[in-house]
Order: C-alpha cells, then sequence, then structure tokens
C-alpha cells in the first residue's frame, strides 16, 4: 500500500470512466456550470451560511446522480481542510463582536464567518471533486481546450493531475527505504527529512523527464487529444440553464430562510 | 524509397554537465535486421537510442533514417517512423486506460477515429492484449505493461522498432513471450539490452559500445562467443552458446 493507493488518483480515473446520466452530459457544460457554482459561492456576504446550504444541493445531485460515492469525495476534501482551517482560523480571534449567545457560549461574527468560510470550502471543493469524478480529467481537459480556455493551462492542469501520481509513487518508495531502515522508529531527524525532500524533487523532475521524453517519441506536440468527439445536445444545455436559474434565485433570495418561514406558516 | 535504413555516421555527444557519452559512433543498419546494441552501464547505449528519433541532437555527426538526416526540423517524421520503447513502462504509459494510451500517438498523428480504432485494435491483438483495453495502465503486471508499451508503439506503424531493455523486470514467462513477439517482427529491430541471451536468440547483428564508441559489430554469435572480448567491455559470454561448445 503505496501513498499513490491513498491518494486513490486511479480511483478518480475509474470513476470518470462511468457511464452515467451525469457522465454523458457534455464536459463543457458540466465545468460551465461548476465555475458559475464556485463564483456564485464565493460571491455571498463573508458572515453568510443559512444562504449558502441550498448550494450544497449541486454537488449531492452530481454525486448521487453520477453514483459517485460520497465517502472518496470527503476523504479528498478533509486531506484538503488544513489550508481551508490555516486561512478561517485567525477570524474567531480577531473578530470577538457578540452577534448572540446559544446558553453560556457567546457566538461572535468571527466564529460566524469562519464557519462561512469552511462551509464554502466544502462547497466549492466538493463541487470541483465531483466535476472530475463524474467527467474525468481528460475529458474535461479537452472540454476545458474547447471552452477556448488556453491550451497551455489545459496540458498545465492535465500534467499536474498525471505527474501528482508520479510524485506519490516516487514518495511512497522512498519512504518505504526509510521505514526499512529506521529501526521500527518513525521519526527521522528534521535535516534527514530536507534531504529527503530534496531527492524526491530531483527524482519526480528526472521521472517527469522520462515520461515527457516517452509522449516526444509518439508525436506529443503539446495537446492531448481524445478519441469521443463530444457535441453539445440539448440535455446539455438544459443542464447549464437549469442550474444557472437555480444559482441565481439561491443568489437572489435565501432559499433557507425562506423554507423556514415557509414551514413556520404551515406548521401551527 | 525505404525508411527502414538506419545509419550513424561519427556521432559525437556531450551532455551538458561535460559528460562525454558518445565519442565517434557508426555503424548502418539494413531492412528489417534485428541488431543488438551491448555495452556495460554507461557505455551510451541510452543517449545513442535518443539520438536515432531525434530527441537528441548534436551538431557532430549524423544520424540517418531512410534517405532523411534527423534533425530538428525532420524529428516528428523521424518519430513517426521510428518507435521507440523505453525502458520503465511506467514511464511510457500515462493515458486513464491502455486503449487510450494506445490510441494516444496514432491520435497525435492525426489519423480519422476510424483508423485511429483500427489501429488500437491490430495493436493490441499483434501483442495478444486485447482482453486489457479497458484497464487502467497501473493496474497491469510487469509483463501485459511491457506488451501494451510494445503495442502503443506499433500502433503509429514504425518501420523500425528501437527498444531500451525490453526483458527488464520480466518474469521467465513473459519474457519467453516477448521473445516470440520480437522474433514475429518484421521491423527493423534495434534492441539495447543486457540480456545477452535474448540477444542469442533474437539478434542476427551485435554492436558492442564502449566508452562512447563501437569497440565490436558483428555477427551476434561470433561476438558473444568471443568470451576475451566480452569480459573486456563488461559483459559475458552467454550460456547458451557456452552449452553449444562444451570446454
Amino acid at each position: 500500500m503505496g501513498i499513490a493507493d491513498w491518494i486513490e488518483i486511479g480511483r478518480m480515473d475509474e470513476l470518470g470512466r462511468m457511464d452515467t446520466p451525469v457522465h454523458r452530459i457534455d464536459a463543457r457544460a458540466k465545468a460551465l456550470v461548476t465555475l458559475a457554482f464556485i463564483a456564485v459561492v464565493m460571491s455571498f456576504p463573508r458572515r453568510e451560511v443559512s444562504a449558502l446550504t441550498p448550494f450544497l444541493l449541486y454537488p449531492v445531485v452530481l454525486l448521487s446522480l453520477g453514483r459517485i460515492p460520497a465517502r472518496h469525495i470527503l476523504k479528498k476534501i478533509l486531506m484538503a481542510a488544513p489550508f481551508a482551517l490555516v486561512i478561517g482560523i485567525f477570524n474567531p480571534m480577531m473578530d470577538r463582536q457578540p452577534v448572540a449567545a446559544i446558553g453560556s457560549f457567546v457566538v461572535t461574527s468571527g466564529w460566524i464567518s469562519f464557519v462561512s468560510i469552511l462551509f464554502r470550502f466544502v462547497l466549492t471543493v466538493g463541487a470541483a471533486l465531483a466535476l472530475v469524478a463524474c467527467t474525468g480529467m481528460n475529458r474535461l481537459g479537452a472540454g476545458l481546450g474547447q471552452l477556448g480556455v488556453p491550451r497551455v493551462f489545459v496540458v498545465q492542469l492535465l500534467f499536474l493531475y498525471r505527474y501528482l501520481f508520479v510524485v506519490a509513487d516516487e514518495g511512497g518508495k522512498m519512504m518505504r527505504s526509510v521505514e526499512l531502515r529506521s529501526d521500527g522508529k518513525r521519526s527521522l531527524r528534521f535535516r534527514a527529512y530536507g534531504s529527503l525532500i530534496g531527492h524526491l524533487l530531483l527524482r519526480s523532475m528526472d521521472r517527469a523527464e522520462r515520461v515527457y521524453r516517452a509522449m516526444v517519441a509518439r508525436g506529443f506536440d503539446g495537446e492531448i487529444r481524445v478519441l469521443q468527439r463530444s457535441s453539445f445536445r440539448w440535455t446539455d444545455w438544459n443542464f447549464v440553464c437549469g442550474w444557472l436559474v437555480f444559482f441565481i434565485v439561491a443568489r437572489g433570495w435565501n432559499l433557507a430562510d425562506g423554507m423556514g418561514h415557509c414551514l413556520a406558516r404551515i406548521l401551527p | 524509397m525505404s525508411h527502414h535504413l538506419v545509419e550513424v555516421r561519427d556521432l559525437f555527444f556531450a551532455y551538458p554537465d561535460g559528460t562525454e557519452a558518445l565519442k565517434g559512433v557508426s555503424f548502418r543498419i539494413g531492412h528489417g535486421a534485428a541488431v543488438a546494441l551491448v555495452g556495460a552501464n554507461g557505455a551510451g547505449k541510452s543517449t545513442l537510442l535518443l539520438h536515432l528519433n531525434g530527441y537528441l541532437s548534436t551538431p557532430r555527426g549524423e544520424v540517418r533514417i531512410g534517405d532523411t538526416s534527423v534533425t530538428r526540423e525532420t524529428a516528428a517524421q523521424t518519430r513517426r517512423a521510428v518507435g521507440m520503447v523505453f525502458q520503465d513502462p511506467d514511464d511510457q504509459l500515462f493515458m486513464p486506460t491502455v486503449g487510450e494510451d494506445v490510441a494516444f500517438g496514432p491520435l497525435n498523428a492525426g489519423l480519422p477515429p476510424e483508423q485511429v480504432e483500427r489501429r488500437v485494435a491490430a495493436a493490441l491483438e499483434r501483442v495478444g492484449m486485447t482482453h486489457v483495453r479497458g484497464r487502467p495502465p497501473y493496474r497491469l503486471s510487469a509483463g501485459e505493461k511491457r506488451a501494451v508499451a510494445i503495442a502503443t508503439v506499433l500502433a503509429m506503424a514504425p518501420d523500425i522498432l528501437v527498444m531500451d531493455e525490453p526483458s527488464a523486470n520480466l518474469d521467465p514467462r513473459a519474457r519467453r513471450r516477448l521473445i516470440e513477439l520480437l522474433l514475429s517482427f518484421e521491423h527493423t529491430r534495434i534492441i539495447a539490452t543486457h540480456d545477452l541471451e535474448l540477444v542469442v536468440e533474437v539478434c542476427s547483428r551485435v554492436i558492442v559500445l564502449d566508452d562512447g564508441k563501437v569497440v565490436a559489430d558483428g555477427p551476434a554469435r561470433e561476438l558473444l562467443d568471443d568470451e576475451a572480448l566480452m569480459l573486456a567491455h563488461g559483459l559475458e559470454r552467454p550460456h547458451r552458446l557456452r552449452h553449444l561448445h562444451p570446454h
């Protein structure tokens, strides 16, 4: 079991190759909607939480109709979570203005913005992962290219994805050799880590050079071509329009609040 | 016009750090020949191979494939004629599925989809790997990976096959299959290897490299049987030949 297995990059490719209604939707449509989703989620004021909740619908629909196991995506979100925590953690300390109290616990506006940051992080990263899982990285790359994203960026993105696997593999091998020679102790001296990471970089670069060489030998000219040509169909238009309308409505009106009021009125 | 000829004339090459890897290599390989490139580690084999498809180029010396001199301008054309199978299949296979990987070369050549499809099917069939078409390459065994790596190159319909250590990391059965596959090809084959037993079976000619120079070039059995020559250049006389002439 190496690091590559742990990251499960291959699993993402496998999921991307499945055939479900969501997978059949054109990569361009999904990419557009996901970008719009991220933009809208990010556009909310910084202390907003409740109005964001309806946006959970998009990643949840993608995952469930795409038959993507939510556990797999959650695991990946958790792996990236430290970044969001680091960004958000100072808010409760800096912004101590009280806004509400639950029992003896005073909720400050800093805590609310912290929760908002984390929630947005889960929404956006979740949607991006769901997009990759139900499209496949190569098809997504081809779709972005067709949308007019410059080739340099598309190829960068595809390689970033591919080499993650390469680096993880090299890293896994090095950690194994360290483990075998460290007499059962897991901890390493600080200096050893420095040298380890340096070596990992050099080895990954060598490996990348060899992969590139093999690609050039097969006529690689900066563009990754995919066999299946995609055409934009009615369902794709419906997908794009339907979600955009939902985003606009959910951005304009707090649907969660509205639903709460509705329920309060109906229920005696 | 034939692309099957490979001619290397007085090739010199030094890496940017000053290491002189090739110091005047010359040879000529004719149509359909199977030639082994042997020599100790660091003799210059891999460097030489990278010149054959124009990945490396040097102002000193010349490589000709058919009637074309390999230069930066003709590299694309050369790469279609010279199929290169690298030492580590993991470096060569990077698409999500075997089928997509085999299609990579033909798609880059700009072939229409139906023809790509035919090429992919034929190449996989040729190496007996049709059944793994939909699988991701990293899930295959070393022998399967090697066979698929060869298929990715066959799909480009090259005239010349260049292989770097094709039998490395293979178990005996996979190695046997590889040998049979190599014997069945009609391409001009250039095989850099330390597996001298494989050379005896597959190649009719051997070029011995040492320190960036060709030190011997001749019929495979004759050269490999020359114990003094083999030992002088970090090699060994193959067992198969020892059994032919009892000592």
